[in-house]
């Protein structure tokens, strides 16, 4: 089968996020870039079941020039062919980056059985570009999936509900996005990063879009900052560290 | 948190592992009321240590860096810190075997065993994943090891509160240094305000900003160091705690390799040298991980993973182990590869102790505490002094040249006697242009462009044939040139001009310079105006801080020369011990006067044809300086030599130097007058007369009596480092130094002739290793041609029972053993032993 996963590049984040002087952005000049832990999953999914059922799989992003090092990344994962739509600019939301995708895939006269997608992006956090894309593909969709099977030509997804697990099972070709837990990723292998690095990136180019949604501006909320306090040193701090580990649940009483 | 106290004796900044070794041995030699501040959380305040890979390869060509790294893995494990691993160096090239065998060389002349030479199957018995078809063989040391940094930090951070010496304050920022009359008298911080008269800046990468508070110059700049962790590592399975395996250094590659656990740590040199401005650093909450580790960039390092794939394919290559942890960890890189420790030479108690490996650390802090308490550091850090900078080696544009420069060359096979490529013609001396012309081959000696032989000489080369010496083996003909040996023939048979305007010149001046060069001084300087005295200056322990020369020119000025090297460094030690009251000061004359040598039989007859003032012997004797007419220069000249010939310092104003030069060269032409160069200057010619040289024979480590230097009796006057040489002239000297000749310098395994350079071990002819009563090895200190006297020369200090002309040694150089004989013991020079040619 030929799936295709959608990644969006974006900062590691882990220091305070500061943002850049016009506030449109986050500034990055001390962080590096990843792709959100959701499509890390979506990834390695995307691996386990090419590793399963055959076929090949496909890593596409919209984003920069330098986005090639997420589909890279991604490809030293397992992933086997990569897609950079070249965008620089603003005016990519969820809608127009969706529109973008989709024509990607018509275009690209590859008939994907399963698109997946994160459940949304580390930064912005839409939750829009992979429902759009199914919309616009006319595709059945499961959204926020942390199970996925692939049986009989069709998708089992699951998928936690209140109090419970919502299963669906839709036929392909389908589009899941799928939220972190679903799997553990793999790190990636130093022969599959070689691998990568010399594997072919197809570019796409295109000009930015008529913005839809117009950012304003960017704001820090009021953060909370993180507390360190030393329990005690070696033996002596056993008894205070069990009576922490009781209070936020994960000792029995 | 402990309230930040108001006042200190000395303020620690910075709690990583310099910090802490610093705080820590002040505290073991007395001191109280120190404080210690980071600005981040303890135990790992965010700097290099955190990140360090935390081995310890025991083995430098660098006898200074070798002891702090000894000293640094007695105390690692005198804190139960140290794990000991063993670790190869592994030789991918042919030239590669051989610089194994020199690194074995400087194991023996430092004392370092067990180590040996390894062949390829030997390596892989001790590392069974290596791919041992890729490497020719390894240099392994089973001292090697791993240290827990941070465990260290915390253990000595414990004592020295134990002592009650100490108030910690972590998480506290310093914000600035408060100086008044270039004396450090507070630290302010985001906590309060503290009074100190001293000031430890111990902060790694932050260390230029920490300086520039002050006023002071860190001249460092941080740099990446990639490494990449690997796992889980199913040959590892079974390994217990934290190393089995030796760490293994992929030298040919800039690369190391280590097992970690279940993980396997590739770490790399052999990257582009990506620095990074101080001000670049992340502040401790903006960093995603640590402010010193940055985010990696995966394609500088692609190139390592794939010279990792082929030495350890059984590990690398498993598709099963991932890249667990990758980071562009930040180490401080300085523009000469050296740390930067001392008292700062622009502000009084601000003490550097930055550019500092987890491998000297507690080295280092132990050296700084006792040089802070009593000015007597045991170890001779001098090669690391913050003051050896000059200005232009402080600019930007410097450091980041030479440490980028010198980045590649960490694992490299560098030369002694290899050359800076970046930021050279700095330093012009008015000769310049002229030795241009001449096809002058210049070296660098503190940013001086100095001429180390001339083109223009090669004719000399068939005047001499043989006598040369020369070199057929590459190593030692690199950097070197047949024509050196050929001028030092000339200049011993005729007439030579020495360009010399390296010399730092430093004048004293004032009511009470007299007492103060007399305190400065071993030898007697209440001298008649224009004597020149050449002196040793001791600290307070009796070592060898410094040999100079200094002219007597009026009663109240004295004029010192030093060294290039270690004009700066000199300077510093002067100024900081110059009275208070103003009555003596120092002013820096070096970039004012320009020096020609003249020297050799015919030096006479060339001055003399350029002067109408009396030259001769008895009206202007040996040791004697004073002012001449030359042309119509005003000349003053000085008769003293370092090469053992007649002859003169010539000092001018730099700008008359040109009109100087013309004038010796016309009269230096009728008497076949050459220019010679530096090599003559500071190896051929000196090491014939057994002329020590700082640096080589002369460090804090030996004293005068074992240098040879002691001279017949001791002046009344005070002076520093009396008593302790009184003391060592009333003790027999552990050591004796002695100049030797190579009987045959044939190597056994082809007919070629090597000549060694410098560092290597004496040994008995059977190969056993020289130890004398302080458990110092005998080494090579110098080594060079003796065109006149038709041998190669070495010196080296040797135990009492083996300092005896005719003794028979030898010395190991690439692996092979050269038999050696003592020549002369003590100071006794080789050629001209009466020194008949200097004071005719």
């Amino acid at each position: 089968m030929d799936v295709l996963v959608c990644v969006k590049r974006v900062p590691v984040t882990g220091g305070r996020i500061s943002l850049t002087d016009d506030e449109q952005d986050i500034d990055t000049r001390y962080l590096g870039f990843t792709v959100s832990p959701h499509e890390e999953c979506a990834v390695e999914e995307a691996v386990r079941l090419v590793e399963a059922h055959g076929g090949s799989s496909t890593v596409l992003t919209l984003g920069p020039a330098v986005a090639e090092e997420q589909l890279r990344d991604a490809m030293s994962m397992g992933a086997n062919r990569a897609v950079l739509i070249e965008a620089e600019g603003p005016g990519w939301d969820g809608g127009a980056t969706a529109a973008a995708i989709a024509r990607a895939i018509g275009d690209a006269g590859v008939e994907y059985d399963l698109l997946l997608f994160g459940n949304e992006s580390a930064d912005a956090g839409g939750y829009q570009v992979g429902i759009r894309v199914a919309h616009l593909l006319d595709l059945p969709c499961v959204t926020g999936v942390k199970h996925l099977e692939i049986r009989d030509g069709k998708a089992v997804a699951r998928r936690e509900g209140p109090g419970g697990f919502e299963i669906y099972e839709v036929p392909l070709p389908a589009v899941i996005t799928v939220k972190e837990g679903i799997n553990l990723p793999r790190y990636p292998s130093i022969p599959g990063r070689l691998r990568a690095k010399k594997a072919p990136v197809e570019r796409l180019h295109l000009d930015a879009p008529q913005p839809g949604l117009e950012k304003i501006r960017l704001r820090l909320p009021q953060g909370r900052d993180k507390q360190v306090e030393i329990l005690g040193d070696g033996a002596a701090g056993v008894e205070r560290a069990v009576e922490v580990l009781r209070q936020i649940g994960v000792m029995p009483p | 948190m402990n309230a930040l106290p108001d006042r200190a004796s000395v303020v620690v900044i910075g709690a990583g592992i310099v910090g802490n070794s610093v705080a820590y041995h002040l505290a073991r030699l007395g001191w109280r009321d120190i404080v210690q501040l980071d600005k981040g959380p303890l135990p790992n305040p965010g700097g290099s240590t955190g990140h360090a890979s935390n081995f310890i390869f025991l083995v430098d060509h660098s006898k200074e860096m070798t002891e702090i790294t000894l000293d640094s893995v007695r105390q690692y494990k005198e804190l139960g810190v140290f794990t000991e691993s063993g670790g190869i160096e592994v030789a991918r090239t042919p030239e590669r075997m051989e610089e194994l065998k020199r690194r074995m060389a400087s194991a023996k002349s430092w004392g370092i065993e067990p180590a040996e030479l390894l062949t390829p199957s030997e390596v892989k018995e001790l590392v069974p994943f290596i791919d041992e078809t890729v490497i020719l063989g390894g240099f392994s040391c089973p001292g090697i090891g791993v240290v827990d940094s941070l465990r260290a930090g915390t253990l000595m951070r414990e004592e020295a509160e134990r002592l009650g010496a100490i108030t910690i304050n972590a998480k506290t920022e310093v914000l600035g240094i408060d100086v008044e009359d270039g004396r450090v008298r507070g630290v302010r911080t985001d906590a309060g305000d503290i009074r100190t008269d001293v000031i430890a800046v111990c902060c790694g990468v932050w260390s230029p900003r920490i300086g520039r508070m002050a006023g002071a110059t860190i001249p460092l700049t941080p740099a990446v160091h990639q490494m990449i962790d690997v796992g889980p590592v199913p040959l590892f399975e079974k390994t217990v705690g934290e190393i089995e395996y030796p760490i293994v250094r992929d030298v040919d590659t800039n690369m190391y390799e280590r097992q970690h656990g279940s993980e396997f740590e590739i770490g790399s040199y052999a990257h582009r040298p990506i620095l990074i401005e101080p001000d670049g650093i992340p502040s401790i909450e903006q960093a995603a991980q640590s402010p010193t580790e940055l985010p990696f960039t995966k394609d500088d390092f692609d190139p390592q993973m794939e010279a990792a794939l082929e030495l350890f394919p059984d590990i690398v290559g498993d598709e099963r182990v991932g890249v667990k942890y990758a980071v562009n960890g930040l180490i401080s890189l300085t523009p000469d590869g050296m740390p930067i420790v001392g008292e700062t030479p622009e502000v009084r108690g601000l003490w550097s102790v930055a550019a500092i490996w987890v491998k000297e650390g507690p080295g280092f802090g132990r050296t700084v505490a006792e040089w802070m308490t009593d000015g007597c550091p045991e170890i001779d850090p001098h090669a690391s002094d913050a003051a050896r900078f000059y200005d232009h080696q402080r600019t930007k544009r410097h450091i980041l040249a030479r440490s980028a420069e010198g980045y590649n060359k960490t694992y490299g096979i560098v030369h002694p006697m290899e050359q800076w490529e970046s930021n050279r013609d700095v330093r012009l001396s008015p000769f310049n242009g002229r030795e241009r012309d001449l096809g002058a081959v210049f070296y660098e000696t503190a940013g001086w462009e100095r001429p180390f032989w001339y083109g223009s000489n090669e004719g000399l080369l068939d005047e001499y044939g043989d006598r040369v010496m020369p070199r057929e083996a590459e190593w030692e003909a690199r950097w070197w040139s047949p024509i050196i040996n050929a001028e030092h023939l000339a200049m011993r048979d005729r007439v030579a001009m020495v360009d010399l305007s390296a010399f730092a010149i430093l004048d004293i001046a004032g009511p009470a310079a007299l007492d103060f060069t007399q305190r400065m001084a071993v030898k007697q300087m209440d001298v008649p105006v224009g004597r020149v005295v050449y002196t040793p200056l001791l600290n307070p322990a009796g070592g060898v801080k410094a040999d100079l020369t200094i002219m007597r020119l009026s009663d109240e000025r004295f004029r010192v020369v030093t060294g290039g090297f270690s004009g700066m460094a000199d300077r510093k030690w002067f100024v900081s011990h110059l009275p208070e009251d103003g009555s003596a000061q120092l002013d820096d004359q070096t970039s004012a006067w320009c020096t020609l040598g003249l020297w050799g039989p015919k030096a006479r007859d060339v001055l003399g044809a350029a002067t109408g003032d009396d030259v001769s012997n008895e009206g202007f004797p040996f040791a004697t300086c004073r002012w001449i007419e030359v042309d119509t220069l005003n000349v003053l000249a000085s008769r003293i030599s370092y090469v053992g010939e007649l002859g003169w310092e010539l000092y001018v104003p730099m700008e008359q130097g040109g009109r100087l030069w013309d004038v010796l060269w016309e009269a230096g032409r009728p008497h076949g007058v050459v220019p010679v160069g530096i090599g003559v200057y500071a190896t051929t010619a000196r090491l014939e007369k057994c002329y020590r040289a700082h640096g080589n024979e002369l460090e804090l480590e030996f004293d005068l009596v074992e240098a040879g230097m002691a001279g017949p009796a001791v002046k009344d006057e005070d002076f520093i480092g009396r008593d302790a040489y009184l003391k060592q002239r009333a003790e027999e000297p552990a050591a004796v130094l002695c100049t030797l000749t190579v009987d045959d310098p044939t190597s056994a395994s082809g007919v070629k002739q090597r000549y060694m350079l410098g560092r290597e071990p004496i040994l008995t002819r059977n190969g056993e290793p020289l130890v004398d009563a302080k458990g110092r090895r005998s080494y090579v200190t110098s080594a060079g041609s003796g065109p006149s006297v038709g041998k190669h020369i070495l010196m080296a200090y040797l135990p009492p029972d083996r300092a005896k002309a005719g003794e028979e040694l030898a010395v190991e150089y690439f692996g092979e053993r050269y038999p050696v004989t003592v020549a002369a013991v003590g100071s006794t020079p080789l050629f001209d032993p009466s020194n008949e040619r200097l004071k005719r």
